[in-house]
């Protein structure tokens, strides 16, 4: 095994491309590595790291601007038809042909790859079986569900046994279910082919699957080994820490997110904290920060030792992008014009059908002042559409629904002047400056003059944004943040976001959070969906869905405890309590 | 081997256009329905025709002579008098737009035309020229009749000058129908229409779709992307070109002088030009709603407009001219009008298929290069 030569092999390789600024940036920056045949290897990194650069370019693409790039012994910029006749890509996004049908798809891929026919027949039947497409074949491809699709887009890659299979991200944006069968899928191949597969992810669950892993950020290769070489280096740093009783996981984890000299990352989780300690960092202050709360060591994880190399990585920047949480030490909205401790949404029998499809049905739930409430679920479960009937921009079929004090089937207007919204895709003027935005935001509100000039400034300053900055050249966290802003300009009283934290690296990501902590202790309540299942973590209580139908309702523990799965993460707990009600859901069809 | 492989793929590829594009209903719609409103708009609606033209008739002297000098006028089935007492009356109807002329006979009719010299005088409305100088004619030709006349009955001049006439001839369309003249320029109209614009959507779609990217690490080539992309169109624009000839024989009896493969030859030829174009600009823009108004401006409204389909390219100005000239419609434009309305002229038609072959070779590189399975 060891003589036989390496199936990619990468010296000095790099990549510019224009940056929406008109700037060129390094997507690819200087790298060299080489991949050994025969093993599952994987690209982790966060968005933006270059992950998807570098498998175009081993595809063959991107033309790279520099250094050389070796495919199955092909120097791809002699020979790139070469390279693709010989290996299979799964792009992020795969693009199936929505008009045609699985099998049509399906025959494309064959003829296309030149698979003979008494093979073909055989291979379609695995495929089908193991993707569990076998009944759907005559469907076009557009009506398949996103998890099914993207089943479908492996089983287009996979149509013949090539030397060598690029999976670009093969799970972002698929529910944890159909994460769960695509991993399977790719198991079984490897199992029975002994392919050589190299897959990129931003999930250290599935990078932990893999024989070697190379960790990149900002087109940098911060550190390669096997899953149990890179653990190591965060060997001795973990710790768990449970808060006193009665405090939120998430504000003591706030508080040491706060403290990074001694603190590399921390994540509330099931009640309590996980955190990596700064290597060499003071135990006594360390301690001190924790106010003497229980703190145990536990078993490092991959997710450390990448977060840590992470925050290494920042720091040895120029600190650009590191800039601190914003909202860190003050509270951002004034007081409450609230009225008593009753809830500040009240959900009773909400239902709403599209047509005969039932996108929401029979929800109810209830949602208290000052809380972080989580709305989970799997794509097409319903969130966002319970999400915009909270919101008021989609009339309830039926039901009683209450916002600030406010029934939303009668007084949508009034409600709201109460509310902010922070849709999921970025939806302010990219051609504007972040003030001019702001500005206009303010306005449309309502606010007028000096106020208004005050508050469009307070928020600037508040979030720590550039008011001269063109809001479309922003970074992505930025842009959230801009966002965010915009949807708290007036003070509301509820936050509303809707996948806020999607395509946004996680160090970003922790500051995000760190940002709704603070909203939350100043008493704004927030409502927030989001498909990565550990940021359920951070809420106070949350609501999970499938098909329309809400499944489970409480804290994250009593979430978890329900699934049966106490020990694991949220993410099994998820997949478990989904699959239980599937399970009851047609035993109960088989019944009637 | 490699042919083997390459006709598999070819075919592979030209059965999913196929299927994409029979299971698109809007461009269905465009490519078989829109033609056929074309057909009828042009055929029946758009005409330079003069028809029951209304004509103000000032009869300031009411002699048996004036009288007989109009009489034409009532005679023609292109235009009808309309009698008003007075200069000022039949003013007021032509600022209205209630008629398109006036026609005054003075007072002394009679006596000049004893002299041998009468006029008579006709105000055209010249808002819409083209009306105005067909009228003119009409109005000139009715009057002629009458004086041919009263010269066949010797009540003439008596040095017999009306023996002068005016011969007025147009030929291949001597009838001066339009529709001989337009539906045979929409051949050219709705081959650019279904060749430009239909195509003009395919290979942006894919790259909006991203459907490109995993074709592209396949043994597929670029040129069999580009070539199974027209094979479906040609079809359709097969179809459209029947459907024209049958409707410019069947509908609008417009003569198909030349010989049928000439028309099929020169105009197949002229479709792959549309094709390619659309296919071309749908490469270059990789958006779909960029790519049909792109399609439209460059390939359909210069069709329109620079091609001679409606307006005599020997009138326009030397730039225009030279523009037009780039214009591929221009080129097949000629060529198929002589076909339908003057017979076949091999070497025009040879000239003019060469002309499109060249286009095509070029546009078939440069849309080559749009899908060289780069992504940067």
């Amino acid at each position: 095994m060891s003589d036989t030569p390496p199936s990619v092999v990468i010296e000095g390789l790099s990549k510019r491309f224009d940056g929406p600024d008109g700037k060129p940036f390094e997507a690819i920056g200087g790298i060299s590595l080489s991949i050994r045949p025969g093993t599952l290897t994987a690209f982790v990194g966060p968005d933006g790291a270059g992950k998807t650069t570098l498998m175009r370019m081993m595809a063959g693409l991107l033309r790279p601007d520099g250094g050389r790039l070796q495919v199955l012994g092909i120097d791809l910029s002699v020979d790139p038809q070469e390279v693709q006749n010989r290996i299979s890509y799964m792009p992020q996004r795969f693009g199936l042909y929505e008009d045609l049908s699985v099998q049509e798809n399906l025959d494309l891929y064959a003829d296309l790859h030149g698979v003979a026919a008494d093979v073909r027949k055989e291979r379609f039947a695995r495929l089908l079986a193991m993707t569990d497409l076998a009944r759907f074949t005559g469907r076009p491809a557009g009506k398949l569900s996103g998890g099914m699709k993207q089943k479908l887009g492996l089983a287009c890659t996979l149509v013949r046994v090539p030397d060598l299979l690029l999976l670009d991200e093969p799970s972002v944006g698929v529910d944890p279910l159909s994460r769960r069968d695509l991993w399977e899928i790719i198991d079984q191949i490897i199992a029975a082919e002994g392919l050589s597969v190299i897959v990129s992810t931003a999930y250290m669950d599935e990078a932990e699957h893999c024989g070697h892993v190379f960790v990149l950020n900002q087109g940098k290769l911060l550190a390669e080994g096997s899953p149990a070489e890179l653990r190591d280096r965060a060997k001795g740093l973990t710790h768990v820490v449970t808060p006193e009783p009665g405090v939120p996981a998430r504000d003591l984890q706030a508080r040491m997110i706060d403290a990074p000299d001694l603190v590399a990352d921390a994540v509330p989780s099931g009640g309590q904290v996980r955190f990596i300690c700064q290597p060499g960092c003071d135990t006594a202050a360390l301690k001190s920060l924790l106010h003497g709360c229980d703190c145990q060591p536990r078993k490092e994880e991959l997710e450390d030792a990448f977060m840590l190399l992470l925050h290494q990585n920042k720091g040895s920047e120029e600190g650009g992008a590191a800039s601190p949480p914003p909202l860190a030490s003050e509270a951002p909205v004034t007081e409450i014009n609230g009225n008593g401790d009753g809830p500040v949404i009240a959900v009773r029998d909400l239902v709403r059908r599209f047509g005969d499809f039932t996108a929401v049905a029979n929800t109810s739930f209830e949602v208290k002042r000052g809380e972080i409430f989580g709305l989970l679920g799997p794509n097409g479960a319903g969130k966002t559409t319970t999400f915009r009937m909270l919101c008021g921009l989609l009339p309830a079929t039926s039901g009683e629904l209450q916002v600030a004090g406010v029934n939303l089937r009668k007084a949508r207007a009034a409600a709201r002047a109460r509310i902010g919204y922070v849709a999921q895709k970025f939806s302010l003027y990219s051609n504007l400056s972040v003030y001019e935005n702001l500005d206009f935001f303010g306005g449309a509100y309502g606010l007028r003059g000096k106020a208004r000039q005050d508050r469009v400034n307070e928020i600037i300053r508040q979030f720590d944004l550039d008011p001269d900055a063109q809001s479309g050249n922003l970074p992505l966290g930025y842009k959230q943040r801009l966002a965010m802003a915009a949807g708290l300009l007036h003070e509301p009283e509820i936050l509303f976001l809707d996948e806020p934290t999607s395509g946004i690296d996680p160090l970003a990501r922790r500051a995000f959070w760190r940002t709704i902590t603070a909203l939350s202790q100043a008493g704004v309540t927030v409502v927030v969906t989001t498909h990565f299942m550990e940021e359920a973590e951070y809420c106070d209580r949350i609501a999970i869905q499938d098909a329309g139908r809400l499944l489970a309702l409480g804290t994250p523990r009593e979430v978890r405890e329900r699934s049966g799965i106490t020990e694991g993460n949220m993410n099994e707990a998820f997949i478990a309590i989904v699959e239980q009600a599937r399970a009851a859901g047609t035993n109960g069809r088989e019944a009637a | 081997m490699s042919g083997a492989a390459f006709k598999i793929r070819l075919a592979a590829l030209v059965r999913k256009e196929a299927r994409q594009m029979l299971r698109d209903r809007a461009n269905l719609l465009v490519g078989l329905l829109l033609p056929v409103v074309l057909i009828l708009l042009f055929g029946y609606g758009l005409s330079f025709d003069v028809k029951n033209a209304p004509v103000a008739l000032v009869m300031d002297s009411n002699s048996a002579a004036a009288r007989e000098a109009v009489s034409g006028i009532g005679g023609s089935r292109y235009l009808v008098p309309v009698r008003v007492g007075s200069m000022a009356q039949a003013e007021t109807l032509m600022r209205a737009g209630k008629v398109d002329a006036i026609v005054r006979v003075p007072i002394d009719f009679a006596e000049q035309q004893a002299r041998g010299h009468a006029q008579i005088q006709l105000i055209l409305n010249g808002i819409d020229s083209t009306t105005a100088t067909t009228l003119e004619a009409y109005i000139g030709g009715a009057l002629g009749t009458v004086a041919l006349r009263r010269i066949d009955r010797g009540t003439g001049g008596a040095d017999g000058a009306g023996g002068v006439s005016v011969v007025q001839r147009t030929w291949f369309n001597e009838a001066g129908i339009s529709a001989w003249y337009l539906v045979p320029g929409l051949v050219a109209l709705i081959m650019t229409l279904v060749g430009a614009f239909l195509t003009s959507l395919l290979i942006a779609r894919e790259w909006e779709r991203g459907t490109l990217e995993a074709l592209f690490v396949t043994p597929v080539r670029p040129l069999e992307l580009v070539l199974a992309k027209v094979a479906p169109y040609l079809v359709i624009g097969l179809i459209d070109l029947v459907m024209c000839i049958v409707a410019a024989r069947i509908l609008f009896e417009v003569p198909i002088r030349g010989s049928l493969l000439a028309i099929l030859l020169s105009s197949m030829a002229y479709l792959i030009v549309s094709l390619l174009l659309g296919l071309f600009i749908s490469g270059v823009t990789r958006n779909q709603f960029a790519a049909s108004q792109m399609a439209l401006l460059t390939s359909f409204m210069p069709a329109m407009m620079l091609s001679g389909f409606v307006f005599d390219l020997r009138n326009v100005p030397l730039a225009v001219k030279v523009v037009s000239q780039i214009v591929p419609a221009t080129h097949f434009m000629g060529v198929i009008k002589s076909l339908f309305l003057a017979g076949t002229d091999w070497g025009m038609v040879l000239r003019g298929c060469a002309i499109m072959m060249g286009y095509s070779l070029v546009l078939l590189a440069l849309t080559w290069r749009t899908v060289r399975k780069k992504l940067d």
